[in-house]
């Protein structure tokens, strides 16, 4: 495949795959950008933590996964669902509350979660699904099944203890986990290089003996080869790496940040220079897979996907009271 | 029947169940070899192997977590935590995990995992290493707490714990390892949420727990010389609570006294209170409601003072009179 040469991907994929990812990359920003607006007018309650572009670390790492693998997602998670087969239509519902929302419309846009395509769900506590991805990885190791989990975290939760606890006890005992840090360079208004003290948290990996890998977590093709590299390797049963993807969130940690912590200046850069999604359309054009013309199209069919959720979350129904106390015991 | 311990009750309940379902494992600090801080595991490793009896790191979080994780995925798995004061490390993975998941997943997946942790004071650890810290788990929606007080009861109890598809954590206390009670050989469940009546009586009811089911045993039987008749609910699941089975008794006594190790301020006697208050049984109460628990400090470590600040035979004794002028 001499596409694949030029796009320098180390695992082979087609086209048409790349062509996919192109467009799950449009449907997580049109699908964020929508929810901010939704918010704005005031059409959905609650809050929202948006990943407007950090749209190439969960495309890029979730590439290659098959339903039997698994994701842990984070508060900030619309993008791991997308990327991981999630409906955006049932991920609309649920931010509009509705039953035919992912959770019923009893989780809302912090735990969205999809079983069966092996999202074991979003998270709002920081850290705290990095010990459950663990938990998953350990059912693989001891029923003997094939899959991988792909543990997904800020750089804020590389300050939990429950990061240390959990890397430590895969790294013991050689677990099929691959711990996927976004570090988006802030946890809420905290700079990262006010909270940590070292250059990259990927340097964290020596700690307990496992690879560590910095990525520019803004080119989807080093998420993808860092990630494949990473899963091939927990797949043979040599244990966890820890990938640091460095990228930016264009928005506010929630939907009430005047983001005075950082400059505007810094975000236009973010935002003009690497545009995760800019940067991969420029490649597969130079790469021959898609022309400008067959970019605007998948574009506009991401936009489509998205009016039609928000059509299927608004016309979907509110759940009833006699919800209230279902689904709390097993 | 053959006797038992407490402590192999647990061991002998495990060990049932894992030698018939493969989902089933073991996960904490110093299970292996070692047999667990309180030798509960002794044996263990020897039939099951390292893998099933998983040693762990010092990592109550981590531990937690895991088995959540693992329980989501299909296993079940019943995590040792070394001292039940060290849940407060795990409480994280307990409360906003699996507690929550299944809840807030609209209804998907499940969580099914025990907690087995040794409370209770009486053994000289002193602050950090004797509390009862019952009630915080049992205000937690979508957990199951248990608290059983014989042999007997442990082994049924744990079966049902372990065949439960929800988090279940299982109170198992320090001074109750190393007595015995008749237990059968074979396999037996007892479901939670169903209360035992230690010791039936007319004059007046003792919700008692744990350890403190035995201490009002004693008090009954000094009692009872006294022509005093007392009936004893060993509620055995703090949730799902069997209101009923205390409702009754008490309707029939006309007296309540409610008594548990931990800290009287904000324990589970509050509610086992409070539930009777609110109940058709209010109207028969001849009697204020009685509490006994802890008293509100720390557990000291000298053994006088130790004694002192949880609730002893002669102190359920004057309670018991209390409610009834005498």
């Amino acid at each position: 495949m001499e596409q694949t040469k030029s796009l320098k991907l180390v695992p082979e994929i087609s086209d048409e795959k790349l062509k996919d990812l192109y467009k799950q990359m449009w449907l997580i920003r049109y699908f964020d950008e929508q929810v901010d607006q939704f918010f704005a007018k005031g059409m959905i309650h609650g809050t929202t933590h948006l990943a407007v572009g950090q749209e190439a670390t969960a495309v890029g790492a979730c590439a290659l996964l098959s339903d039997e693998d698994k994701i842990t997602s984070t508060h900030r998670g619309h993008g791991h669902s997308i990327a991981k087969g999630g409906r955006v239509d049932k991920m609309m519902a649920e931010l509009f509350g509705r039953t035919t929302g992912y959770c019923k419309g009893k989780g809302g846009s912090m735990h969205i979660a999809d079983l069966d395509k092996g999202n074991l769900g979003a998270m709002g506590i920081v850290g705290g699904g990095i010990p459950l991805a663990v938990g998953s990885a350990l059912t693989a190791h001891m029923k003997k099944l094939e899959y991988v989990t792909v543990c997904f975290f800020g750089d804020g939760a590389s300050n939990e203890g429950s990061f240390h606890e959990a890397v430590n006890m895969a790294s013991i005992w050689d677990l099929p986990v691959v711990f996927f840090c976004e570090n988006n360079q802030y946890g809420m208004s905290g700079n990262v290089k006010e909270m940590t003290n070292i250059e990259n948290i990927a340097e964290r990996a020596a700690a307990y003996g496992i690879p560590g890998v910095v990525i520019d977590g803004n080119n989807i093709i080093e998420v993808i080869n860092a990630t494949y590299e990473a899963t091939e390797r927990a797949r043979r049963g040599e244990g966890p790496t820890l990938i640091e993807a460095k990228t930016y969130r264009w928005k506010g940690h929630s939907k009430s940040d005047a983001k005075k912590y950082r400059t505007r200046e810094e975000e236009k850069d973010w935002r003009e220079n690497r545009d995760p999604i800019k940067k991969f359309k420029e490649e597969l054009i130079e790469a021959g897979i898609v022309t400008e013309e067959e970019a605007e199209k998948i574009k506009q069919e991401a936009k489509q996907d998205l009016d039609d959720a928000v059509q299927f979350a608004q016309d979907s129904p509110m759940p009833t009271l006699d919800d209230l106390l279902t689904d709390v015991y097993a | 029947m053959r006797e038992l311990t407490y402590l192999e009750a647990v061991r002998e309940a495990m060990s049932l169940e894992m030698r018939k379902n493969d989902d089933v494992f073991l996960m904490g600090e110093d299970i292996g070899v070692y047999g667990g801080a309180f030798g509960v595991t002794r044996g263990m490793i020897e039939e099951f192997g390292p893998e099933r009896i998983r040693n762990t790191p010092i990592s109550e979080a981590g531990i937690a977590g895991a088995a959540v994780g693992s329980a989501l995925t299909g296993m079940r798995p019943i995590m040792e935590l070394q001292f039940s004061d060290f849940i407060t490390i795990a409480l994280d993975q307990i409360v906003n995990q699996a507690a929550k998941l299944r809840y807030m997943y609209g209804g998907k997946g499940k969580v099914p995992m025990v907690v087995r942790t040794p409370s209770g004071s009486g053994t000289g650890a002193a602050a950090q290493h004797s509390q009862s810290l019952e009630a915080w788990v049992a205000h937690i929606p979508g957990l199951k707490v248990v608290q059983p007080s014989t042999a007997y009861d442990v082994k049924g109890l744990l079966k049902a714990a372990m065949d439960d598809d929800n988090p279940v954590i299982f109170y198992e206390h320090k001074l109750l390892y190393k007595t015995s009670s008749e237990v059968p050989e074979e396999e037996y469940s007892i479901p939670l949420g169903k209360a035992d009546i230690k010791r039936e009586g007319t004059d007046v009811t003792i919700v008692a727990s744990a350890i403190m089911v035995h201490k009002a045993l004693e008090a009954a039987a000094e009692l009872e010389k006294e022509g005093i008749s007392v009936e004893i609910v060993d509620p055995r699941t703090l949730v799902p609570l069997d209101t009923e089975t205390i409702i009754q008794s008490v309707t029939k006594t006309g007296r309540l006294v409610v008594v548990h190790e931990a800290v009287k301020r904000g324990g589970f006697g509050g509610e086992i209170a409070s539930m009777i208050a609110e109940s058709e049984a209010f109207d028969y109460l001849d009697a204020p409601i009685k509490r006994l628990g802890g008293i509100s400090a720390p557990i000291p470590y000298n053994p006088e003072l130790e004694k002192a600040a949880v609730p002893q035979v002669p102190d359920i004794i004057n309670a018991v009179k209390e409610t009834l002028n005498k």
